[in-house]
C-alpha cells in the first residue's frame, strides 16, 4: 500500500522516515530571502511579534558554533513558544499580532535574530516550567536537527524551580541553557550562543 | 495544559542517523559530543507545534514548472526531465497527517542551485526556481510538479557526488515530530556511494527515502510520477487527566 514502507518493526509500526542534513542551501527551501529570493504571499520568518502583540517584546539572538570556534554560517534555526500568558497558540498567523512558531538564518551577520515577546510559564502537570523558547537547529554538517530551550537569565527564581532544567544532570551545564540579557538595541536582547561541541557545548534534548 | 496535546512514540535514535559520521566530514566538527538529555515527560513545550491553515500558500507554490517562469525573452518551461512527485504523510501507526505543511527545495535539472552560494559550472535555469510547499489533505496526501534535479559535485572526497534528491521538509502536529530528509529516485547509482546517505547504518533506514516510479499517476505525453510516502513519529492519544 505505502511504496516504500513496507518496513515495519518487530511489533507491526511502521519506522519513522530517515532525517537527512539539510545541507548548505536549505534558504532556498525555508528562508528564501537569504538565498536571494523574493518573498512569496505569505513566508514564515524571524518577525513573532507585531507591534500590537501583548507582553513584553524582546530580540532573542545568538551565533551558532561549531566544535573549532568557527562560527556556523549557513546554520537554519526554527523557534516555538508559548505567548505572554504561558498558552501555546498553535494557530500560525502572519495577520495575527503573535504567532508562536518562526525560523531565522546565521547567514548575514552571523547571528539569528528573532523578535518576539517574552513567553510566560507554561505548566508542567502542575509545576509551573520557567519562561523559555524551544529551539531547533538546522546545517549542513547536522545529519538529525539538534533540539535545544533557551531560558532567560533574569528569570533565576523561575530558573532554579523549572523541573526541565533541573532534569539536566550537570549543573554546570545548565548554564548553557540562559540567554544572557545584553545591552543595546530599541528593546530588550537576549543572547543564546549555541555551541555545537566543545567545552561550552550546549545542551541538546531527547523527546 | 498538558492533556490537551497527543504524546509521541519515541524517536529511534539507532535507527536515525548518529551526529557524528566522519564519511560525511562536516559532521565532525558540527556533532554534539555530550550525550542528550532525554525528557522522561514531555510537556506542552514538546507535545504542541504549530498549525499552517492561516499561511497564505500561492496558486503555484507546488507546482515549480509554473512558479518561476520567466515573462520575457527567455520564457517557457524549465528544462529538465518533468515528473509530478506525490505521496501521503502518515504516522507510524498508518494515520494519515491531514493538514500539515510539506516543503521542498532542490537543485535544476543540471544539479544547480538557485543560491547565490551554489559556485557548480552548471547554468542556472531562467524558469526554474527550485522551491515548492503545501498543505497536506485530509487524507495526508501532498503533491508537487518539478523537474527531476541533476546530480552534482560536492566537496567532501576529492570526487564525490550526490545522487539526484529533493530536500523534504515536514511538520506534523507537533515540534516532536519535525522531520527534515532528502527523496531519492530509485534505481541511481550514486545513491550507495553518497557519504550523506551512508550516514545511516541500516539499509531499510535508505529505503525510506527512496521514491518509487509510480506509473499510475504518470501523465501519458506529459510526465512521470515518484511516490515518497512519509511516516513520521506515531501519536498516542491520552485521554486521561494529568
Amino acid at each position: 500500500m505505502y511504496s516504500q514502507y513496507k518496513l515495519q518493526d518487530d511489533s507491526g509500526l511502521l519506522r519513522e522516515t530517515a532525517s537527512q542534513t539539510t545541507g548548505p542551501f536549505v534558504h532556498i527551501g525555508l528562508a528564501l530571502e537569504i538565498a536571494g529570493f523574493e518573498s512569496r504571499s505569505d513566508e514564515i520568518w524571524q518577525n513573532l511579534a507585531k507591534d500590537g502583540a501583548e507582553g513584553e517584546h524582546i530580540e532573542l539572538v545568538g551565533h551558532v558554533y561549531d566544535g573549532n570556534g568557527d562560527a556556523v554560517h549557513d546554520a537554519l534555526i526554527e523557534i516555538w513558544q508559548a505567548d505572554s500568558r504561558g498558552n501555546y497558540i498553535s494557530e500560525f498567523n502572519n495577520k495575527n499580532p503573535f504567532s508562536g512558531f518562526g525560523r531565522s538564518a546565521c547567514a548575514l551577520d552571523g547571528d539569528f535574530h528573532f523578535h518576539t515577546v517574552k513567553p510566560g510559564s507554561v505548566d508542567f502537570y502542575g509545576k509551573p516550567m520557567a519562561p523559555h523558547v524551544n529551539i531547533a537547529i538546522f546545517a549542513r554538517g547536522i545529519n538529525l536537527h539538534l533540539q535545544t530551550r533557551a531560558y532567560f537569565d533574569d528569570e533565576q527564581e523561575a530558573n532554579n524551580n523549572c523541573p526541565i532544567l533541573n532534569s539536566v544532570p550537570s549543573v554546570e551545564r545548565r548554564k548553557t541553557l540562559i540567554a544572557k540579557k545584553e545591552q543595546g538595541g530599541d528593546k530588550p536582547r537576549y543572547r543564546f550562543d549555541i555551541y555545537l561541541q566543545g567545552d561550552n557545548e550546549t545542551v541538546f534534548f531527547d523527546f | 495544559m498538558s492533556h490537551k496535546y497527543p504524546s509521541f512514540l519515541p524517536r529511534e535514535r539507532s535507527w536515525q542517523p548518529e551526529p557524528f559520521t566522519p564519511g560525511y566530514k562536516t559532521t565532525v566538527a558540527r556533532s554534539p559530543r555530550q550525550a542528550l538529555v532525554s525528557l522522561q515527560r514531555p510537556s506542552t513545550s514538546e507535545r504542541s507545534g504549530p498549525v499552517f491553515d492561516g499561511l497564505e500558500i500561492g496558486q503555484y507554490d507546488n507546482d515549480l514548472l509554473m512558479n518561476f517562469r520567466t515573462t520575457g525573452m527567455q520564457a517557457g518551461l524549465p528544462i529538465g526531465e518533468r515528473i509530478i512527485m506525490h505521496g501521503q504523510v502518515i504516522d507510524q501507526f498508518g494515520k494519515p497527517v491531514p493538514n500539515t505543511l510539506v516543503e521542498m527545495w532542490q537543485a535544476n535539472a543540471g544539479g544547480k542551485y538557485r543560491h547565490k552560494k551554489d559556485g557548480y559550472l552548471a547554468p542556472l535555469d531562467p524558469n526554474f526556481g527550485g522551491v515548492g510547499r503545501c498543505i497536506t489533505d485530509a487524507e495526508g496526501r501532498y503533491r508537487f510538479r518539478t523537474v527531476r534535479p541533476g546530480p552534482y559535485p560536492w566537496p567532501n572526497g576529492v570526487n564525490t557526488w550526490r545522487p539526484a534528491h529533493i530536500h523534504v521538509s515536514v511538520m506534523g502536529p507537533s515540534i516532536s515530530t519535525r522531520l527534515v530528509t532528502q527523496m531519492y529516485f530509485e534505481g541511481d547509482p550514486l545513491i550507495p556511494i553518497c557519504p550523506i546517505v551512508q550516514v545511516l547504518k541500516d539499509p531499510e533506514a535508505v529505503e525510506t527515502m527512496i521514491a518509487r516510479l509510480d506509473m499510475s499517476q504518470s501523465r501519458p505525453m506529459d510526465c512521470l510520477a515518484y511516490r515518497f510516502d512519509i511516516v513520521v513519529r506515531g501519536a498516542l492519544q491520552t485521554y486521561f487527566e494529568e
